[in-house]
């Protein structure tokens, strides 16, 4: 069972007498597999864009706005009962999900990103001012990039970046030089979304932490591959995205550890978010719906608990020997096609692969496996600052799920050897 | 269904590996930037207009093969002509890759350009088409505001 269980950065383990994963049964449970583009059976491996949704997500959301719906902490009658239910149980779900403390470390927002620019708003304006520096990565998503830049602009402090290698590894050395008097917190990624790197968080929050600085871990990309457990990795704030983890757009997590979110005031004003409003004063409400202004996504939390729910039904070593053995069968598979170089060669990887082709621009790369019914991302991926280190302009990527298989990766192959013919 | 060989003519992989007038303009009195943030292209166009007539075009940048081809193609069509007459080819360039799929193209006018006919049919790299035809019209304009094509309304999204 995947909740709570290992520490979120162990490798994955690969015994091969285990059983492995049922991926045919899996496959069943997401009803879009089975469409056809372009005459072709749909080959999706832009996982790390989004992710697909199985029937039990898709039911949640049906079933919710069908029989279910009526606006939550108001009122008295049966149905906003049972929705504040719903919506508290999600709540739930996703402490169990990431093993923190208590429910009201969980905050529900629109995204990784709103997560992300909460914690820079709110934290950021009370903690930072002239000439201190928030610490980044250089394989940093545009949303753990951007926030940051914003409240520095405002409050006159300053970006800085850990540096990674030619393989897209973080320099964990150089965090201890980087981490001064006046860093205020660390931002990183936990699993790069254009590399696929899964970077050391528990090292680097420990780094940071002995110079008293807090950390927050974009998951996004993490949570639909490792168990994360927020306790074991002693992060600050933790950031989810719903959708990237087989649950509906418009729905993400916050974790902060209750300290931080309790000493740290609203991002947003609003009902629900208040304990009392007159014109001379307002004092807020308690944790999490201090941060949690307005009438919240409440369908969306309770798909993503059906998407908690769903992965809870797995067994997760299975999961990472899977997902393990695409990315070295990928690797492998690609690197046979001339003209071809890996992006992102890091020795720990989730099942992310990023590639450019001599000659073709990723763009023609994307429209050409297209026709072949395979959906991979092309371009800079929300990581300009990585394409400009590797020095090009774009990449193309295929991100695999559970849900993928071998003969999909060969599918892909056999498209991306076509773009070949088409070039020449 | 649109077959890839409708946006991979031949001319447009020729234009695209060799592309003619590839060059800054060192006696360039026009130029202009263009790029297309979501994809990554970026050309700058050099024009030396002698009156009304073009009698130079280079370009410089990086894209992917449409965008490329493009800009090439282009350079080569305008040179010789008028400042009208190269606006005229614009809009009908223009008008051609945003044309109804199903409707046979009107590719008339356009000599070589007609190659891009098949862009229409894929919608997400209209605009690799477009951008260097934009560019074009800022040079022409004298316009001091960097070109781009990001319509995300129409355009492929960003995400992840």
């Amino acid at each position: 069972m995947r909740a709570g269980a290992a520490p979120a950065d162990s490798a994955a383990p690969t015994g091969a007498a285990r059983p492995r994963l049922d991926v045919a049964r899996v496959r069943a449970d997401f009803p879009i597999l089975q469409e056809r583009v372009h005459g072709k059976p749909l080959v999706y491996v832009d996982n790390a864009a989004t992710s697909q949704k199985p029937r039990q997500v898709i039911e949640a959301l049906l079933r919710y706005y069908a029989t279910e719906n009526a606006n939550v902490h108001r009122g008295v009658y049966y149905l906003s009962e049972h929705a504040t239910a719903l919506y508290e149980g999600a709540r739930e779900k996703a402490r169990r999900f990431l093993n923190a403390r208590e429910a009201r470390e969980i905050v529900f927002v629109r995204s990784s990103t709103e997560a992300i620019n909460l914690v820079a708003s709110s934290y950021g304006r009370t903690h930072l001012g002239t000439g201190d520096e928030v610490l980044v990565t250089a394989m940093e998503h545009h949303s753990d990039i951007v926030p940051w830049q914003l409240v520095c602009e405002q409050r006159g402090a300053a970006l800085r970046v850990i540096p990674m290698d030619e393989r897209g590894v973080l320099c964990v050395d150089e965090v201890p030089k980087l981490i001064g008097a006046r860093t205020k917190l660390v931002a990183l990624v936990h699993v790069s979304n254009s590399l696929g790197t899964i970077n050391p968080v528990a090292e680097i929050v420990a780094l940071a932490h002995a110079r008293g600085v807090p950390v927050l871990v974009d998951g996004a990309q993490a949570a639909p591959h490792l168990l994360i457990d927020v306790q074991a990795l002693d992060c600050d704030f933790y950031t989810v995205s719903g959708h990237k983890m087989f649950g509906p757009t418009g729905i993400g997590l916050l974790y902060g550890k209750a300290e931080r979110l309790d000493a740290m005031p609203p991002y947003q004003g609003g009902g629900d978010m208040i304990r009392s409003v007159t014109f001379e004063k307002t004092t807020y409400a308690p944790l999490p719906a201090k941060f949690e202004a307005g009438t919240p996504h409440i369908a969306g939390a309770v798909g993503l608990g059906a998407a908690i729910d769903y992965l809870a039904t797995l067994e997760w070593h299975q999961v990472e020997a899977h997902e393990a053995d695409l990315l070295v069968y990928a690797t492998a598979s690609l690197a046979g096609v001339p003209g071809l170089r890996l992006i992102g060669t890091a020795p720990r990887k989730a099942s992310v692969v990023s590639f450019v082709l001599d000659g073709v621009h990723a763009h023609d790369v994307g429209t050409i496996v297209d026709r072949e019914g395979v959906a991979i991302r092309t371009g800079h991926h929300c990581t300009q600052p990585v394409m400009d280190f590797f020095g090009v302009p774009a990449t193309a990527r295929a991100a695999f799920a559970f849900y993928n298989t071998r003969e999909e990766v060969d599918a892909l192959v056999a498209a991306v050897r076509k773009v070949r013919e088409v070039f020449g | 269904m649109a077959d890839l060989g409708d946006l991979y003519q031949q001319i447009i992989i020729d234009h695209n590996r060799n592309p003619r007038n590839f060059r800054k303009l060192d006696d360039a009195n026009r130029t202009a930037h263009g790029d297309n943030p979501l994809c990554g292209d970026k050309i700058t166009l050099y024009l030396r207009l002698d009156g009304e007539v073009i009698a130079d075009a280079g370009f410089q940048g990086s894209g992917c093969a449409i965008s490329k081809a493009s800009a090439s193609l282009m350079t080569s069509a305008v040179k010789g002509k008028t400042a009208t007459e190269a606006e005229r080819l614009f809009h009908a360039f223009h008008a051609m890759v945003t044309a109804d799929p199903l409707a046979p193209p009107d590719s008339g006018s356009l000599g070589k350009l007609a190659a891009f006919a098949g862009v229409r049919q894929f919608p997400a790299r209209v605009k690799c088409a477009n951008l260097s035809w934009h560019t074009l019209h800022a040079a022409l304009e004298a316009s001091p505001t960097p070109v781009t094509t990001d319509d995300r309304t129409t355009g492929p999204g960003a995400g992840g």
